[in-house]
């Protein structure tokens, strides 16, 4: 079990050690790299520029600049954003909220829906449910997010004018009650393509349990058939769901980016849209690698997480 | 990392317990839905490569006296844009753009996925396990920020976006690939190919490869859905295709604001790509239970 932990520990360094290395790569990638957004001026002359490259430490070796790179990030120290001089954390840090929000809340609801069509399906498997349950979620998965973003606002704001169009709240009510209506809308949107991954791994999940010789057992024991399935098979069923939150992390980050965008969320994937159409590079790069931690992260907690539900599963790693 | 993939093989049992019944129905509207897609998909290719020709309009006309036309009135079947251009006719060559950028992403993104897999699943070692953390690495990123991220250094052609979505999506093929080539490379086949004398490349390519090809083709095909995604999500927000070229994404981009006055212009294109993704996967899909029988998809 601590050998597991300490296992899956160190891959995580070697992973995130190999995640700034391709942050930094990508940094270095852009045309002019670091020094574009003085050339982007047009009134710097090439001596101006060798000067700022001197004074910012550019004309040293590649891998000596990748180190103080990675020094200046573990301390905290994520560069300054071009437009208004503020620190990068500092800028994410404040828009994350929103984004955590809107993560969280469609989460909830995804795997309320989800796990009971996985769940549904895989007892009535095959049916006419698991068939159409089985379709939905394919299609669910096809629909360009920002799309049925748009058919949403579409249906129930421009159509039906029941939900506002965008925005975390209105400007001055900020009451929870006012909250809560503004996130339904981007909350259903972001969790269409959650419910339908929630479904098909829950029912997959679930078909491989009520295989196992535990239920056959149960069952040979009398037990009522619907305390089987709930007490025994959904809870297990449950475990590797764990896993899957953890790996759907960097799709549900990608669609928190559209649906912020369509839906005017004051979030972490808006900033990061309009930081590239300011050319704002610290802060583009600062998001890139904070998400890219975040989803290490994600995936580490959910090992642990399963590993700790599992005891089974500490051992092989 | 757990495998999450892997599917119960338990379930074959449970499948041949009732050959006819409920079951039946479903498999065959699986597949035929896998056929209907196909249909869909050949008939969409089909029309974009040869309808806009013999349409009375041409995607790039504008005529400002037929602005905001509504679908099914007049002359313009599907209406038209802000500009007065025909949506049909726009919608067709956005089709032929969209379509390219994922067919032509895919093969770029198998290559480098099959290479990569290949090396690391045949000769593993340090440089082997170096790519696939590599892999792992690269996975650790959102999709979307990666594309964005580089795409604000680039050039936006159609070009640099295939190159960009091709290098944005080819880590599960790579691990597909490397976990399929590390297993049969084990098997008695390749060791005796091997015994024999056959060269590391025959082996590799004419031993193994050929063994991997269902699950590679299963994965292709998906891959084209992602493209076909990726590309409206970038060409959307306003990274990816530029205008005038018009792309299903592109189409989208200014739809947002003449929601109330000109639903249409968000409606179409968005089908459009919803029902190109659908159809790639529930090909794919229909390949999987085709290809692969004993892996029931999930």
């Amino acid at each position: 079990m601590s050998g597991y932990v300490v296992r899956r520990l160190g891959q995580s360094l070697v992973l995130l050690l190999m995640v700034s290395m391709i942050g930094f790569a990508i940094l270095h990638l852009a045309p002019g790299g670091p020094l574009s957004q003085f050339a982007a001026g047009g009134d710097m002359t090439q001596e101006d520029l060798d000067r700022i490259a001197v004074q910012l430490g550019l004309d040293r070796p590649l891998p000596l600049q990748y180190v103080e790179w990675l020094w200046r990030m573990l301390q905290g120290d994520w560069g300054r954003s071009y437009r208004d001089q503020q620190p990068v954390l500092h800028i994410i840090g404040s828009h994350i909220g929103a984004t955590l929000e809107l993560m969280l809340t469609s989460t909830l609801v995804a795997m309320m829906i989800g796990a009971w069509v996985g769940i549904l399906g895989a007892i009535r498997r095959y049916s006419i449910f698991d068939s159409l349950a089985t379709i939905g979620a394919m299609v669910a998965l096809s629909i360009p997010t920002f799309w049925f973003g748009l058919v949403v606002i579409y249906v129930f704001s421009v159509g039906l004018e029941w939900l506002p169009a965008g925005n975390r709240y209105t400007i001055g009510d900020e009451s929870l009650l006012d909250r809560l209506h503004h996130l339904i809308g981007p909350c259903m949107v972001l969790a269409l393509v959650s419910t339908a991954v929630w479904s098909r791994y829950m029912r997959s999940s679930m078909l491989d349990v009520i295989n196992q010789d535990y239920i056959r057992t149960a069952r040979s024991k009398g037990l009522p058939e619907r305390r089987i399935l709930l007490n025994h098979a959904v809870r297990n069923a449950l475990l590797p769901m764990i896993t899957i939150t953890g790996l759907h992390l960097p799709a549900l980050l990608s669609g928190a980016l559209v649906t912020e965008t369509v839906f005017t969320w004051p979030g972490m994937g808006r900033l990061f849209l309009d930081s590239i159409s300011y050319r704002d590079y610290p802060v583009v790069m600062g998001i890139l690698v904070f998400t890219s931690v975040m989803v290490l992260a994600g995936s580490l907690i959910a090992d642990l997480l399963y590993s700790i539900a599992d005891p089974r599963m500490g051992a092989p790693g | 990392m757990s495998t999450t993939a892997s599917t119960p093989p338990a379930g074959a049992a449970a499948q041949v317990i009732r050959p006819r019944g409920p079951g039946a129905f479903r498999r065959f509207s699986r597949h035929r839905l896998a056929a209907l897609s196909l249909v869909l998909i050949l008939s969409l290719t089909l029309a974009c490569i040869i309808v806009p020709p013999l349409l009375p309009f041409s995607d790039t006309e504008i005529d400002i006296m037929q602005r905001f036309a509504s679908p099914f009135t007049g002359p313009h079947l599907l209406g038209t844009d802000p500009l007065g251009r025909d949506t049909l006719a726009r919608l067709l060559m956005a089709g032929r753009i969209s379509l390219s950028v994922g067919f032509s992403a895919m093969a770029i993104s198998m290559v480098i996925g099959i290479a990569v897999g290949l090396y690391a699943g045949f000769y593993g070692g340090r440089i082997g396990a170096i790519l696939m953390r590599f892999v792992d690495a690269m996975l650790c990123f959102p999709s979307i920020f990666l594309l964005l991220a580089i795409s604000a250094f680039l050039q936006p052609s159609v070009g640099s976006i295939i190159m960009l979505i091709a290098a944005t999506s080819w880590m599960e093929v790579a691990r597909l690939v490397e976990a399929q080539i590390r297993a049969l490379r084990a098997r008695d086949f390749a060791v005796a190919a091997r015994a024999i004398g056959a060269s590391d490349r025959r082996v590799m390519f004419r031993e193994l490869l050929p063994n991997a090809v269902a699950p590679i083709v299963v994965a292709a095909t998906l891959n084209v859905a992602h493209a076909i995604l990726a590309e409206s999500y970038i060409s959307f927000l306003g990274y990816g295709i530029q205008p005038p070229t018009p792309s299903w994404g592109n189409m989208l981009e200014n739809a947002q604001s003449y929601l109330t006055s000109a639903p249409w212009l968000a409606i179409i294109p968005g089908a459009a790509i919803t029902l190109a993704v659908t159809g790639f996967n529930f090909i794919g899909d229909g390949l999987r239970d085709a290809l692969d029988p004993r892996q029931e998809a999930r």
